[in-house]
């Protein structure tokens, strides 16, 4: 009698998590299902694809191992442009806007009046239409008719920079419009950071006789170091990764002043029909950055000493 | 004496910050201020030079001309109609699987959301091309339809989701689940309405991102009466490559949602940023 009674309890619970179960797979799978059909297996797939020869031209799908690496490292000369290309734009764009954003959100830290304008005022370039910023700033840094041309010559510059249309000056352009448009969405991620150093620490800094210097190395810098870790690492993928840009303002030019990794994948694939090849292009990619994300959690763990 | 001194001090202080402050703000607005003014120029006024900022006589009617040039009202509304339904379709699905990996305990759990993380930082510049030739045997390119499926359903925002979540004490929903709400009860009245701010964050990630995608649209997109009104912006420039006025009148038209958004829930955006630079 007991035991029958400890069978149905035990089938109810059963039942009831069975139940449980079902309602919980009910909340997840709508989102699944298009996340595991138009994201994840695309993933998979690259990893396959970067294997095979598979152009547009010829139907078939041919599995030809590692030659796509070996082209690329031994014969494609615009691999290692873009990829001398993408390290230029990272190395430059990442610290200079790290530390702009940095400064700006210290000086936004302090108590002053109209503190959300001048945020708004920052961050809003990072949310405007990439392409109408893009076509707003090549049209100010336009060679012969452009206003800071026009400002420039006015003080005296005899032969301003072609900018976007010369081979020097293409990629500074670009990385302007860049550190524009981004810094102040760094700041704000400084910001919020700043809220969290504890105002003791100047306190006590202060009694020690620190001044504005030694406060910010012994404690401002060492307190935001996971904030700068954070801020690095996003910088560090989003300059990897992008090519808008480029495509927008110099379209890889001129020659292949500004063809970064991102856009040679993009032109492999969309413009050559080289699936396969792109695909082995964008995996060298992908290599990239999570090394460089392994590298940066290591020395994370190295430099958060708190 | 020494107190004097200390006020001239912090006076000189403040004037140099707010005038630091100012230039600065001048600096970020330039090109928003240049692209305005010369949006109501003559064309022949636009790089005058020293640059007169107010023009003496508006031409308005370059607003009503760039309509004309190109379909930009087809582009606007197909903007609007991606942004939509991208962003309603992201927010009922994240907050919907959010809710699940959260508060309710299943078997499989914990390997599914490590689906959603590992790809995380994963760019779209990787899978990109696989996701084409996908597309491409779903019959899914040159359809809003596609567009919609790739970007509805992203890990960030069901991260995002379930961080929010994750704050929510469990006690609430054990004292509703007594009361006899079940778990679908629960997300509608209980999860919904506390995320508020959340939702807010989703909503305005996703919808700055779809209005502003230009790769998308401008890779699968490929009939006219389907192309956004990014990708319509970037034609007119080269189209009409040597008409600045109606450019900049064009730039403007297609920056005005974004910037009317931002002008109500900036406090939103901030606070996005700033919560998702936290957990780092």
């Amino acid at each position: 009698m007991a035991d029958q009674k400890k069978n149905i309890q035990n089938s109810n619970k059963g039942a009831l998590k069975r139940k449980k179960t079902l309602v919980a797979w009910s909340f997840i799978l709508p989102n699944l299902i298009g996340f595991f059909v138009f994201t994840f297996v695309p993933i998979v797939f690259s990893l396959f694809l970067s294997l095979c020869e598979w152009s547009a031209g010829n139907q078939g799908v041919k599995f030809v191992g590692l030659e796509n690496f070996r082209y690329m490292f031994t014969q494609d000369r615009s691999f290692r442009i873009a990829l001398k290309n993408t390290l230029y734009y990272t190395v430059v764009t990442v610290p200079l806007t790290l530390f702009i954003a940095l400064g700006l959100a210290m000086l936004m830290n302090k108590p002053i009046k109209g503190k959300t304008f001048f945020r708004s005022v920052l961050f809003f370039p990072y949310v405007a239409s990439l392409v109408a910023v893009a076509v707003v700033w090549m049209a100010l840094f336009n060679p012969e008719r452009g206003p800071v041309n026009g400002m420039l010559m006015s003080l005296g510059v005899e032969n301003p920079p072609r900018w976007a249309a010369s081979q020097v000056w293409a990629m500074p352009t670009i990385i302007g419009l860049t550190v524009w448009k981004g810094m102040g969405y760094y700041m704000v991620v400084y910001l919020a950071g700043l809220q969290s150093v504890p105002s003791e620490l100047y306190e006590a800094a202060e009694i020690d006789g620190a001044n504005g210097w030694a406060k910010f190395r012994n404690v401002t810098w060492p307190c935001l170091t996971p904030t700068t870790f954070f801020v690095l690492m996003m910088l560090v993928v989003a300059t990897f990764k992008s090519y808008d840009i480029m495509y927008i303002t110099t379209q890889g030019g001129p020659g292949e002043a500004t063809k970064v990794l991102a856009y040679h994948i993009f032109n492999s694939a969309f413009v050559s029909m080289k699936f396969g090849y792109a695909s082995a292009v964008a995996m060298v990619l992908f290599v990239i950055i999570i090394l460089l994300t392994l590298f940066q959690f290591r020395m994370e763990k190295k430099f958060t000493n708190y | 004496m020494e107190s004097k001194q200390k006020t001239t001090g912090y006076y000189v202080t403040k004037i140099v910050t707010y005038a630091f402050l100012i230039v600065l703000a001048v600096i970020m607005l330039i090109p928003f201020a240049w692209m305005i003014s010369s949006s109501l120029k003559l064309e022949k006024d636009v790089f005058a030079f020293p640059i007169q900022w107010i023009p003496t006589d508006p031409q308005w009617s370059n607003y009503s001309e760039i309509w004309q040039k190109v379909p930009l009202v087809t582009g606007f509304l197909n903007s609007t109609k991606l942004t939509i339904f991208v962003t309603i379709l992201q927010i009922l699905t994240s907050s919907f699987a959010a809710y699940a990996f959260a508060k309710l305990e299943f078997k499989g759990r914990n390997t599914v959301f490590m689906l959603y993380v590992m790809t995380i930082s994963i760019p779209w510049q990787v899978y990109m091309v696989p996701q084409y030739i996908m597309m491409t045997r779903f019959h899914l390119t040159d359809s809003h339809l596609g567009l919609i499926l790739m970007h509805t359903f992203t890990a960030t925002g069901v991260f995002l989701m379930r961080q929010f979540y994750m704050g929510i004490p469990t006690e609430l929903l054990e004292a509703a689940r007594i009361d006899g709400l079940n778990e679908y009860g629960i997300y509608a009245r209980i999860m919904l309405p506390l995320s508020k701010a959340a939702i807010a964050t989703l909503c305005i990630t996703s919808f700055t991102f779809e209005w502003n995608d230009f790769m998308g649209p401008l890779i699968y997109l490929s009939s006219a009466n389907k192309k956004t009104l990014q990708i319509m912006l970037r034609m007119f420039n080269t189209q009409y490559s040597s008409n600045y006025a109606l450019i900049m009148a064009a730039a403007t038209v297609a920056l005005i949602p974004v910037l009317v958004l931002f002008a109500f829930l900036q406090q939103y955006f901030v606070e996005g940023v700033a919560t998702s630079g936290i957990k780092g």
